[in-house]
């Protein structure tokens, strides 16, 4: 189901137009509104007007986070604070958080895309969606929610955590969507097996997750103890939150909502725009966003575009499954890794359950990865040469995936911390 | 019956042997024989206990990593040479060795031995060939 076919199915062409012609009207309110962009503009020598085509995107500057820390809290809105209904926060882990403002119009839109996100999932007025992502500052919460509403689906806002009201609410409810973080969405599969509540009887068709990096794997297994349809969830703080793209029951791309977020991959190197298929930083513009224009700003995620049609009809632009984030980049002994990269060799070995954690030491002036692997009752043996060799196994997996080698650890089950948000795998101890 | 033991999973830190006796304690389980493998990162806890269902459920319950399998139980003379002789016996017919330990049974008289081998029925075939007192489930649990 497509729930706006007019926006989702249009014809490239003619979203080309209404792209350049957003655009250009973006550029000219950053630029006349915001005392940031106007400044960037200058210095760059570049007036809005220079906007002719599409391409022309490249001339203007990039916008990072700094640039946003820099600003706070209000300083990148484009209208008076008292038109700005709404504002989100990052979570700040990595220093002040950056600030979102949405005015009334841009709360709507919010909930148009996440209707959109949610109609892919299968979601319609009948559904029962229990959410449980975070309500409050995140904008994980309450974005499902007004997607949630505008279809007119029954949304339960359970919120983050609380496990046990969630597998209350799934069973009583019989709600039919979930939407959560993938690693929630796994614990909470631990949970109901654990509670001893029969799959079965739950109702749940479909999943819409996301807020984190995750797998196909990950989703294979969710998709087997759940019953479900998992499918993902991308979006951001800084651009609106979730539903900038979403992913349809083809399974092979996330849809960018290119009529309100205008998408580039860069290279994160020498940020020069990529061809379509190549990997490398996403870089997003927001086209209709009137109480924070967002211009080029650096995801910092890793994807690549895909432009081939795809089978459920819609024409926008897809974007890869998030493979990691420039900023997580781990560079062991001078070689670039992803965390990603070891989670999927590690996952390839059959048994090992998707809970780990990668920590990198610097003991000896060299480079040491641990990962540590919970031991479930596949791997475990009653023979110390069983388990050595189980650890061994997976050693050798990864090193022959991602050529460096790694010490594994086999920790008990359930040690590992469980995320309810992101999930932290890996634990930089290194004093550089 | 077979006689089961139950091993578990350890890591290496302070408290956790007694986390898990702790619960089987809890679930008054006594234990009957038990030896513990080790190594830097992590141990393996053997146990035959009286009632290893529910032991296993125990422990579970309580997020242990839990496997069952069948060990071979002999009583062995409490004299010098006696446990050669039956490691003779499996030597002679080509057995592995896995794992063994032993205990003493609350008479004294004779000493258990807990094997593991490669192959169970193997094993315990070659030692009921040689004469050799092979315990039943039920003789083990009750010591």
């Amino acid at each position: 189901m497509i729930w706006d076919k007019q926006a989702e199915c249009m014809r490239i062409k003619e979203r080309q137009a209404l792209q350049l012609e957003r655009l250009k009207a973006i550029v000219r309110r950053a630029y006349k509104n915001v005392p940031y962009y106007k400044k960037r503009f200058d210095e760059l020598k570049i007036k809005p007007s220079d906007i002719k085509n599409l391409s022309d995107i490249r001339k203007l500057p990039f916008t990072t986070k700094t640039d946003l820390r820099e600003g706070y809290p209000f300083g990148l809105f484009a209208v008076p604070r008292k038109e700005i209904v709404e504002v989100h926060t990052s979570s700040g882990t990595t220093g002040k958080p950056t600030v979102s403002g949405y005015t009334r119009k841009d709360i709507e839109i919010w909930g148009e895309v996440v209707a959109r996100a949610l109609t892919m999932c299968g979601a319609t007025k009948d559904d029962i969606i229990q959410n449980g992502y975070g309500y409050g500052l995140f904008t994980g919460g309450l974005g499902i929610h007004y997607g949630a509403q505008r279809i007119g689906a029954t949304v339960v806002p359970v919120s983050a955590g609380q496990t046990k009201r969630h597998l209350d609410i799934m069973q009583d409810f019989g709600s039919t969507i979930l939407t959560c973080t993938p690693s929630y969405a796994l614990y909470l599969t631990e949970a109901v097996a654990e509670a001893g509540i029969n799959i079965k009887k739950l109702k749940l068709k479909a999943g819409c997750f996301g807020a984190e990096m995750w797998t196909d794997r990950m989703r294979d297994e969710i998709e087997k103890r759940f019953h479900l349809l998992a499918l993902n969830i991308y979006g951001l703080t800084e651009i609106i939150g979730p539903g900038v793209a979403q992913e349809c029951e083809q399974k092979n791309g996330l849809h960018i909502f290119e009529d309100h977020f205008y998408p580039e991959v860069v290279s994160p190197d020498t940020l020069e725009p990529l061809p379509d298929g190549e990997k490398g930083e996403l870089v997003l513009t927001t086209l209709t966003r009137d109480g924070m224009p967002m211009i080029r700003f650096r995801t910092r995620d890793i994807t690549a575009l895909r432009r081939e049609p795809c089978k459920c009809g819609r024409t926008l632009v897809r974007m890869d499954r998030i493979t990691g984030r420039t900023d997580d980049m781990l560079k062991i002994r001078g070689v670039l890794i992803f965390p990603y990269q070891i989670e999927k060799a590690l996952l390839e070995v059959k048994g090992v359950e998707p809970h780990y954690q990668i920590i990198v030491t610097r003991p000896q002036h060299l480079d040491e990865i641990e990962v540590q692997v919970e031991t479930s009752k596949k791997l475990f043996s009653d023979e110390i040469k069983g388990l050595e060799e189980i650890r061994k196994k997976i050693e050798k997996h990864i090193e022959n995936s991602i050529g460096l080698r790694v010490k594994v650890t086999l920790v008990e089950p359930k040690t590992l911390p469980r995320s309810e948000g992101k999930a932290k795998r890996v634990i930089d101890k290194r004093q550089l | 019956m077979e006689v089961k033991q139950i091993s578990l999973f350890l890591e290496n830190k302070k408290g956790r042997l007694w986390e898990a006796l702790n619960v089987l304690a809890k679930a008054k389980i006594n234990i009957r024989a038990l030896s513990i493998a080790d190594t830097s990162d992590f141990g393996i806890l053997r146990l035959i206990v009286p009632e290893p269902e529910k032991a296993k459920k125990a422990l579970e319950k309580n997020n242990f990593t839990v496997r069952e399998n069948d060990v071979i139980a002999v009583g062995v003379s409490d004299k010098p040479g006696g446990l050669a002789e039956i490691l003779k016996i499996l030597t002679d017919a080509d057995i592995n060795v896995e794992y063994m330990y032993a205990f003493v049974e609350k008479s004294g008289q004779k000493a258990i031995v807990v094997l593991r081998t490669d192959s169970i029925s193997k094993g315990k075939k070659a030692l009921k060939q040689a004469g050799v007192t092979v315990l039943s489930a039920q003789q083990v649990y009750s010591l």
